[in-house]
């Protein structure tokens, strides 16, 4: 059976070049805390992959990047960079964000995913996605600088398929993973703004300025960098590439299958379908049957399909809202994806 | 001229690799062989598992995940095996036609068996259905029980290992649903599911069979039924036939036709039995034992696998069984009445004590289950 991968937003191919990268630093003795030679030829990798995510969100100052394990990490450390502001995420975030902090209030979006923004937030720490993960809705985060006690923005799905401007943003922090765009799993950076006091979540050492305690994940960070400087290079390659395949998917949808946000400014790669009557659940089994693979919602541990907070929060029915399915392309996405794409969802929906 | 294509083991007339084989998985030793057996053969294996309630609830843990090891379990063996495991979450069907029935059931003086309901509805209704629309030709489950086929269709039979029978338990599995089951452990004994374990090396060869009701595994399942029914266990009397007060009780709930233990009712020459328990005055009725003695069975909800049944007359001579751990009676059955064919009474050849309603009468002729019902009610003949 050929199987079609067309869940990219989940995570996407590593780039060959950052696997052979890699795997040549894996075979390098040294902790980059260490002051003898080893160490520093760890550090100096470290550094040169700090520079390099930077770049990729026009941060200015390499040092502001702190290196974590995760983007779900990175996010909890924002939630926790203020706890004497009333934590308000968006009612869409991911739940890395939502989940942060128990005592988190979240912010009304509106019937288009867009944040709220009607009430006094000066002493709230606000978190915000830039782009939606299962919607791919690009929130306008112009609505919240300089309104917030404090501007978190998760930039996990965003970085890698649209650009990603950090003080244009107007942001105190901004959450990254790599291997949404081409790097490891298992490496994430929190991105402050300049001057910004960021306490640890993680303690028992000195790395990363004292930000994040722990040993470096020196090939994973490598790897990191590798994967963004490529993603900046190839932002609008990649960009035009998915968004032709995604076009042409929602250009040949069977009768009755709705596309949420399709009027809003979206990431260029992902669809999220709904397919009234067809119950999600279902059709992730027979699209996985079929060799197709795709997501819904976000999956409990156990495999069980959780009905999903980002379209209830919208205001979609929850009849409906359980019928949705994302398709997110990635660099790797073929004609041939496409093709399995649409005969499954007709088959789907028939 | 072509030969016909020879039957595969499960009676179908495809190669096993294009024969889509849907396994109910439960995590637990027997469903697990199944899969690795059809896995074995060459079969397009999907497993399945239901989500049937929450876990961390059900143990009062709070915090705990939504799944039990169970699903983990199945999962584990699906993934070492190499073929396609989903989870149905079936909670909400589960609550409504298992749980909730199951405390109303038991609010009603009955003896409730849910793991019938469960075979009934979210099973061999629902997991079926799923089962149909990922286009699998059988469902398979680890059932002790066996289906064959017969001159008229096919047919559920005892298992032939007698220890581990479940016939009784499947009685309400309908013509239709049987006729795309499949239970290859039926012909087999534990013992030889439990080789078969160890030699496809499955982590869950050793576990334990699952003894109590899945979703009250403390077994109390009297507060199960406080919680779901809040103010429905009242404290009430315990009375003779007459009437006269014997002692007390907190809630009908904990009492079941037939009980002895646990009355806490002394003074009495001969042992004291629950023989009727009332919902209405919320009073458990006990007596002696031949208080008991029942001869007629009347059954609701009639599921019918065997001939036609003949609604005067002589009635079928049948065998059938009243609780699951009984030994088969001989019998007549006989329906009620052509315009309620739904319904039936057993005669019993000799009477039984303790028929509890809520549980099922399930009819077999030898070996082969002919049907059921769920006992409404039971009465004594005068003069026996």
């Amino acid at each position: 059976m050929t199987r079609h991968y067309l869940d990219h937003n989940a995570t996407t191919d590593i780039r060959p070049e950052v696997i052979a990268r890699m795997a040549e630093v894996m075979g390098r003795l040294g902790n980059a805390s260490a002051l003898h030679s080893y160490g520093r030829a760890a550090k100096a990798l470290v550094e040169a992959a700090r520079e390099q995510v930077a770049a990729l969100v026009g941060a200015p100052r390499a040092q502001d990047v702190i290196f974590t394990a995760s983007g779900t990490e990175a996010n909890n450390m924002a939630a926790w960079a203020r706890p004497d502001l009333t934590y308000r995420p968006s009612a869409v975030e991911h739940v890395a964000a939502l989940q942060a902090r128990g005592d988190a209030q979240p912010l009304a979006v509106d019937s288009r995913g867009g944040v709220q923004v009607s009430e006094d937030l000066s002493s709230a720490l606000v978190a915000c996605q830039l782009a939606n993960n299962e919607t791919g809705i690009v929130q306008d985060l112009s609505l919240l600088a300089g309104k917030t006690g404090y501007l978190h923005v998760d930039a996990v799905q965003a970085a890698g398929k649209i650009a990603v401007d950090m003080p244009a943003l107007a942001a105190d922090s901004l959450a990254l993973s790599a291997h949404k765009f081409g790097g490891p799993q298992g490496v994430g950076a929190l991105v402050i703004r300049p001057g910004l006091d960021m306490p640890a979540l993680i303690h028992g050492g000195g790395q990363e300025r004292r930000r994040r305690a722990g040993t470096e994940n020196v090939a994973g960070i490598v790897g990191f960098g590798l994967a963004a400087e490529l993603a900046l290079r190839d932002l609008e390659a990649t960009a035009a590439h998915t968004r032709k395949l995604r076009d042409a998917l929602e250009a040949s949808l069977p009768d009755g299958v709705q596309v949420v946000g399709r009027e809003q400014p979206r990431l260029p790669n992902t669809a999220c379908l709904l397919l009234p009557g067809k119950n999600a659940s279902l059709s992730l089994m027979k699209a996985d049957l079929a060799g197709v693979a795709l997501s819904s919602g976000s999956a409990c541990s156990s495999g069980k399909v959780a009905a999903s907070h980002v379209l209830a929060a919208m205001g979609i029915a929850p009849d409906l809202a359980e019928t949705a399915l994302r398709i997110s392309f990635g660099r790797s996405s073929s004609q041939a994806d496409l093709e399995a794409a649409q005969a499954l969802l007709a088959k789907l929906a028939a | 001229m072509t030969e016909p294509m020879a039957l595969n083991s499960l009676g179908i007339d495809k190669d096993p690799s294009q024969t889509r084989v849907v396994v109910a998985m439960s995590g637990g030793v027997d469903s697990s062989v199944v899969a690795a057996l059809m896995h074995e053969q060459g079969y397009d294996v999907v497993g399945l598992t239901m989500q049937l309630y929450d876990h961390g609830e059900a143990l009062m843990k709070k915090g705990a995940c939504c799944a039990g090891q169970d699903i983990y379990d199945a999962r584990r063996v699906a993934d070492e095996l190499g073929f396609p495991h989903y989870v149905l979450d079936y909670e909400s069907r589960f609550q409504d036609a298992v749980i909730n029935d199951f405390a109303d059931s038991y609010l009603r003086g009955e003896t409730p068996i849910p793991c019938i309901r469960c075979n009934q509805t979210v099973k061999f209704r629902d997991m079926l259905a799923t089962a149909e629309e990922l286009e699998g030709d059988v469902l398979v489950t680890g059932h002790y029980v066996q289906r064959l086929e017969g001159p008229a269709g096919s047919e559920l039979h005892r298992a032939v290992d007698p220890g581990k029978d479940q016939s009784y338990f499947l009685f309400a599995t309908t013509q239709a649903q049987l006729d795309r089951l499949r239970f290859p452990l039926g012909g087999q004994s534990k013992e030889q599911t439990r080789r078969q374990a160890e030699r496809f090396g499955l982590a869950v060869a050793d576990k334990p069979d699952s003894q109590d009701i899945c979703f009250v595994p403390d077994g109390d399942y009297a507060s199960l039924v406080a919680r779901l029914r809040p103010g429905a266990l009242e404290p009430g009397d315990i009375v003779d036939l007459d009437g006269k007060v014997l002692g007390g009780h907190q809630g009908i709930v904990g009492y079941t036709i037939g009980q002895r233990r646990g009355l806490n009712i002394g003074g009495s020459a001969e042992p004291l039995y629950v023989v009727r328990l009332e919902p209405a005055s919320n009073r458990v009725i006990v007596g002696p034992k031949s208080a008991l003695a029942r001869s007629l069975v009347y059954v609701k909800e009639l599921n019918w696998l065997g001939p036609a049944l003949p609604a005067d007359g002589e009635g079928l001579a049948v065998t059938v069984k009243l609780r699951s751990a009984q030994a088969p009676q001989a019998a007549l059955i006989r329906s009620l009445s052509a315009q309620t064919p739904d319904r039936a009474v057993i005669e019993l050849l000799e009477p039984a004590f303790g028929i509890a309603p809520g549980q099922a009468a399930v009819v077999y002729d030898g070996e082969r289950v002919l049907g059921g019902g769920w006992i409404e009610g039971a009465e004594q003949v005068a003069g026996q």
